[in-house]
C-alpha cells in the first residue's frame, strides 16, 4: 500500500493554501475557456502555460491540469443552454441536453451532465491512482525497441480508431512528424529541413501548432457559421440538485459502461470525442428508452459526458507512465512538464514523487471543487456566453497572440501562429483529424530517436521489433489496431455468414 | 444544425476543388520533406541512420496518402457539395486579413497598441459599436492584459515606440 500513502502525501500537497487558490483559479478560467467558443482545452492551457513559468512545478501543473477539468465542465453548459458545443466532446451532450432545456428542464440536465462529469472523472482518476504506477514499473525495464512499439501503438490506434478516412488521418500525422523533424537532429547534431532559414533552427513548436490549429482555426470556423446566440435560461437550486441525483443512480449501468469506454477510449489515443459518441450511441441501443433518445432523455445526458470526462482524464494516464500523452491537451501539459525541467516517463514516479502524486491528489480535489463551482456559477457562465462575438473574437485572438509570443518570447512564433490557423481552418473543413498533428510534433523526435537506436542496436535489422516477447507483443497490438477498421468488417462478415 | 439551404441562390467554391488543392498541398510540403531528407543523406552513417533517414520515409508516406486523398476527391462528383458559401467565406477573410496585419505589426508597434487597433476595428467594423463603448473596450483590455502578464505574472510581452516613450 505504498501508494495509498503517497496518494495522502500528494493531498498534503495539494491543501496547501497556495495550491487551493490556483486550483479554484484554475478551474473558474477552465470554465471560462470551455464555454468560449474558439477556446478549448488544449489552446486554453496553451495560452495560460506562460503564466506558469514562475510557479514551481507542482504548482504549475495543478493550475494546468484544473483549467482543463474546468474546460471538460464548461463545455456542458453551452451544449445544453445554447445548442452549441463548446468543445467538439460535448457534441453528443446536445443531443439530449438541449432539448430537455427546451422542455423547461435545464436544471436537471445540467445537473445530470455535470454529475456524470464528476463520476466519470472520479472513475478514471482511481483507475490512474492503481494502474499508473504499475504501469510505470513496468515500463522501466523498456528498452529503445519497446519505447517505439508503444509509439507505434500510439499512433497506429489513431489511424484505427478515428472515424476520418485512413489516408486523412496518415497524412495528418505524417505532416506533424515532418514539422517536428525540422531543426536540429537530436542524434546527429545536424540542421534538417531547415533551408538556410534561421528561425527555423529550433524546429515547429507544437504549443505554437495547438494555438494556431485549435485557436485560430476555431475562430475562422465560427465565423462561417455566424453565431447567433440564443440560450435557454437556467435555473439550478438545491431542491432541482437534490431532486437530478436521486434519479441519477437509476441509470448505473449506463454509468459503469460509459465509465469503461471513456477509459478504454482515453488510454488508447481515441480521445474524449469519439468516447461520447459511442457512449451515447451504445447506450441508445441498449436503453429501454432508446427510440426517445434525442427528445430530451436524461439517460443521454449522462452517457456521454461521462465517457468524455473518464476519457479526458484517463488521457493522463499514459502521459505520466509512458510520456506518451493520449489528447492534445495532455500533450500541451508534457510540454508543460519538459518547460518546467521535468523529464515525463516511467522515471517521474521515481524521482518527483510530489509533482505525481501532487498531480494525482488534485485530479480528485480539483473535480470536486469543479462540481462544486459549476453548480453553483451556471448563471454567471452562461452571461459570458451573451457577449457578442465582436467583442469576444477579437480578445480571443490577441490571447492567443500572447500565448504564442510568450512561449519563446518570438514574434515570428506569431507569424506561425496565423499560419497554422489557416492551416487549420482548411484541415478541419476538408476532414482531416487535426490531433495526430499535434501529437506528432510533440513525440516524432522521441520516436525517431527510439527507432535510430534500436537499429542501431541491431545492425539496421527491422528484426528488432520482434525480437522479444514483450516487443513483439506491442507491435502486434499496434498493426491489430492499425487494421482494426478491416479486421472488423471480416468479422462482421463472418458473422452474417455464419447463421445461414 | 443550422444549416442554411437556400437551393441555387447560394454559390461559392466546391468542396472538390478545395480538397484537391489541400492533397495537392500536402503533396507539395511530401517533396519538400523528401528533398529536405535526402539533402542530409538518407544511407547509414557513424551513428546508425543518418538525419535525413527519418524525414524522408515520413515524406513519402505524406505522399502517398496525399495522392490517395487526391484520387479520392477527383472521384467527387464536382457538383456534389460547397465548401462555403461566398458570404461565409468573406466572413471568414473579413478575421484573416485583419489578424493577418496585426500579427505583422506586432514587431513594430508593439502588442499593446496593435491589439487596442485589432479590437477596435472588429467592434466598430463588425459590431457597430458607439465609439465610447470601443473605445472602452479597447484601451481596457491591453490595459488589464499588461497588468496580468507583466505586473504579476513577470511575463514580457513586445513593446513598441509608444510604451518607449511612456517608460514602461
Amino acid at each position: 500500500m505504498e501508494e495509498l500513502s503517497n496518494l495522502f502525501h500528494g493531498f498534503a500537497v495539494v491543501l496547501q493554501p497556495f495550491n487551493i487558490m490556483v486550483m479554484v483559479v484554475g478551474i473558474l478560467l477552465g470554465v471560462i475557456i470551455g464555454v468560449l467558443p474558439g477556446l478549448g482545452g488544449a489552446n486554453g492551457v496553451a495560452i495560460l502555460l506562460p503564466l506558469t513559468f514562475s510557479m514551481s512545478p507542482t504548482s504549475a501543473i495543478i493550475m494546468l491540469s484544473c483549467i482543463y477539468w474546468g474546460a471538460l465542465f464548461g463545455g456542458a453548459i453551452t451544449s445544453v443552454l445554447f445548442n452549441i458545443p463548446g468543445e467538439p466532446w460535448s457534441v453528443a451532450t446536445t443531443f439530449d441536453g438541449y432539448p430537455m432545456a427546451q422542455q423547461g428542464k435545464a436544471g436537471e440536465a445540467l445537473t445530470a451532465a455535470f454529475t456524470s462529469s464528476f463520476v466519470g472523472a472520479l472513475f478514471a482518476v482511481i483507475m490512474i491512482t492503481l494502474v499508473a504506477p504499475l504501469v510505470a514499473k513496468f515500463a522501466l525495464e523498456f528498452g529503445p525497441a519497446e519505447k517505439f512499439g508503444v509509439y507505434f501503438l500510439a499512433f497506429c490506434s489513431f489511424v484505427g480508431m478515428s472515424k476520418e478516412p485512413p489516408a486523412k488521418t496518415v497524412a495528418s500525422m505524417m505532416i506533424g512528424f515532418a514539422l517536428g523533424a525540422v531543426g536540429l537532429d537530436q542524434m546527429t547534431g545536424q540542421l534538417r529541413l531547415t533551408f538556410g532559414v534561421t528561425e527555423l533552427l529550433t524546429g515547429f513548436d507544437f504549443l505554437i501548432a495547438v494555438i494556431g490549429l485549435f485557436g485560430i482555426g476555431e475562430i475562422l470556423l465560427t465565423m462561417e457559421e455566424g453565431l447567433s446566440f440564443k440560450g435557454r435560461a437556467a435555473v439550478i437550486n438545491l431542491r432541482v440538485v437534490i431532486q437530478t441525483w436521486k434519479e441519477l443512480p437509476r441509470y448505473w449501468m449506463t454509468s459503469l459502461r460509459s465509465c469503461l469506454i471513456g477509459c478504454w477510449m482515453g488510454v488508447t489515443p481515441a480521445g474524449a470525442t469519439p468516447a461520447s459518441f459511442m457512449s451515447y450511441g451504445i447506450a441508445k441501443r441498449m436503453s429501454k428508452r432508446g427510440n426517445n433518445f434525442g427528445n430530451g432523455e436524461i439517460e443521454g445526458v449522462v452517457a456521454p459526458e461521462t465517457a468524455a470526462h473518464a476519457a479526458g482524464t484517463s488521457a493522463l494516464l499514459p502521459m505520466l507512465a509512458l510520456g506518451v500523452p493520449g489528447s492534445p491537451t495532455a500533450a500541451v501539459l508534457l510540454g508543460g512538464l519538459l518547460i518546467w525541467g521535468l523529464q515525463p516517463g516511467p522515471m517521474l514516479f521515481i524521482e518527483q514523487k510530489d509533482f505525481v502524486w501532487g498531480l494525482i491528489a488534485s485530479m480528485y480535489l480539483g473535480n470536486v471543487v469543479g462540481l462544486i463551482i459549476v453548480l453553483t456559477c451556471v448563471p454567471l457562465f452562461a452571461a459570458i456566453l451573451r457577449i457578442p462575438f465582436s467583442i469576444i473574437a477579437p480578445i480571443i485572438l490577441v490571447l492567443c497572440a500572447i500565448g504564442a509570443y510568450s512561449v519563446h518570447n518570438s514574434t515570428f512564433d506569431v507569424v506561425m501562429m496565423m499560419v497554422f490557423g489557416v492551416a487549420g481552418y482548411l484541415l478541419k473543413k476538408c476532414g482531416y483529424p487535426l490531433a495526430p498533428l499535434v501529437l506528432a510534433i510533440v513525440l516524432g523526435d522521441k520516436a525517431e530517436e527510439s527507432f535510430r537506436q534500436s537499429l542501431l542496436a541491431s545492425q539496421g535489422s527491422l528484426g528488432i521489433f520482434w525480437s522479444n516477447g514483450l516487443v513483439g507483443t506491442i507491435m502486434a497490438l499496434g498493426l491489430i489496431a492499425l487494421f482494426w477498421p478491416l479486421i472488423q468488417a471480416g468479422l462482421s462478415r463472418l458473422r452474417s455468414i455464419a447463421p445461414a | 444544425m443550422a444549416k442554411k439551404s437556400k437551393g441555387a441562390a447560394a454559390s461559392g467554391p466546391a468542396h472538390r476543388s478545395v480538397e484537391m488543392g489541400v492533397a495537392i498541398f500536402i503533396g507539395l510540403l511530401a517533396l519538400i520533406t523528401i528533398g529536405g531528407g535526402l539533402a542530409v543523406g538518407i544511407d547509414w552513417g557513424a551513428e546508425g541512420p543518418k538525419a535525413g533517414f527519418f524525414p524522408f520515409y515520413v515524406g513519402l508516406f505524406i505522399l502517398g496518402s496525399s495522392l490517395i486523398n487526391l484520387w479520392h476527391a477527383l472521384r467527387n462528383n464536382p457538383s456534389d457539395k460547397l465548401f462555403a458559401e461566398w458570404i461565409q467565406l468573406r466572413q471568414v477573410m473579413s478575421v484573416v486579413i485583419p489578424t493577418t496585419i496585426y500579427v505583422f505589426l506586432i514587431p513594430w508597434i508593439g502588442i499593446y497598441v496593435a491589439s487596442l487597433l485589432l479590437i477596435a476595428l472588429f467592434m466598430r467594423w463588425l459590431g457597430k459599436y458607439g465609439w465610447g463603448y470601443v473605445a472602452a473596450v479597447a484601451a481596457g483590455t491591453p490595459l488589464v492584459i499588461f497588468v496580468v502578464f507583466e505586473k504579476w505574472f513577470l511575463v514580457p510581452l513586445p513593446k513598441g515606440p509608444i510604451e518607449e516613450f511612456l517608460g514602461l
